[in-house]
């Protein structure tokens, strides 16, 4: 079994409106020269396999269909 | 015109949908289960509005790989009229039959209220009953209506006349790239609009300006 993390995160040029009102609340609670907050998602998964290379293939698969819009997001995965 | 109406766990906007479809054609559309694969003989497929599956991942997400999107897509293929309202438009962008994404209103705030619409291409299947230009009134109510897509798909929307609706009037509730409210694919069969036109079709909604795009899609003669 193989462990993973999936991270999600907006393409740049994508406005992120629940980023803007994050950092706007960061700087309210006094946290000064906070810029570019972009809010993102990660999903922990595992999948019974011990092929790394199988693993990552299906992943990606997996982003490509589901877990990700790639039409506004991108994504990374990373294997423990 | 027979026509059909789509129904997955979470929609809620499936009976409003049933009613205008029934009221205007004069015949109940036959309804669809997401997990039927095959789609009885019809001439419009509606894919109406609501939260399926709660709205988890992204608004329309999990609903877009349901198996009924098959069948949908293989009849928008052969060119079935298929048209999303809402949730289903949402659905529609997540499965990959219209570009572009619906992300958070800008203002992160829930709409619902009435804007104007600009019929931008009244030369499609949905739209004859108007003029383009024309400015209509419509309900919305949604928390991603935000449409986006990048400028080169944004640039082959407005050569191929795809954009169908506007926000008139400064009225754009979720600031949507453009003031896009409604598109339509390339071939012209298959749209998705954020508005919710099967709530303004007769006297008691307060209006009928909605009526004209099943009137259209259901090739009846719009009444008055």
């Amino acid at each position: 079994m193989i462990k993973a993390r999936v991270t999600v995160t907006l393409k740049n040029g994508v406005l992120d409106p629940q980023g803007k009102a994050i950092e706007g609340a960061l700087g309210s609670l006094g946290f000064e020269g906070v810029n570019q907050v972009r809010q993102g998602k990660v999903f922990d998964l595992e999948v019974e396999t011990l092929d790394r290379a199988k693993a990552e293939e299906e992943i990606k698969a997996m982003c490509e269909k589901l877990l990700a819009n790639t039409v506004i997001e991108n994504y990374s995965i990373s294997l423990s | 015109m027979k026509s059909a109406v789509v129904q997955l766990p979470g929609l809620n906007r499936d009976r409003d949908m049933i009613a205008a479809l029934t009221r205007i054609s004069g015949q109940a559309p036959v309804t669809v289960w997401q997990t039927e694969t095959d789609i009885p003989d019809v001439d419009l497929i509606v894919i109406p509005g609501g939260f399926s599956y709660g709205d988890y991942l992204r608004c329309g997400a999990i609903a877009a790989r349901m198996p009924v999107m098959d069948a949908i897509r293989r009849k928008a293929e052969a060119g079935v009229k298929v048209l999303g309202v809402c949730n289903g438009f949402q659905i529609l962008v997540e499965a990959g039959m219209l570009p572009g994404a619906l992300m958070r209103n800008v203002s992160l705030k829930f709409v619902c209220k009435e804007i104007k619409l600009e019929v931008v291409n009244a030369d499609t299947d949905f739209t004859r009953a108007y003029e383009t230009g024309q400015i209509i009134r419509c309900p919305v109510a949604h928390h991603d209506g935000n449409y986006f897509v990048e400028s080169e798909t944004l640039k082959s929307l407005e050569d191929n006349n795809q954009i169908v609706f506007r926000y008139a009037d400064g009225t754009n509730p979720n600031g949507s790239l453009s003031d896009i409210a409604g598109v339509v694919n390339r071939r012209g069969n298959v749209l998705g609009m954020m508005p919710h036109p099967e709530n303004l079709i007769e006297a008691a909604h307060g209006g009928n300006d909605g009526r004209g795009i099943f009137a259209s899609a259901l090739e009846v003669v719009a009444a008055a």
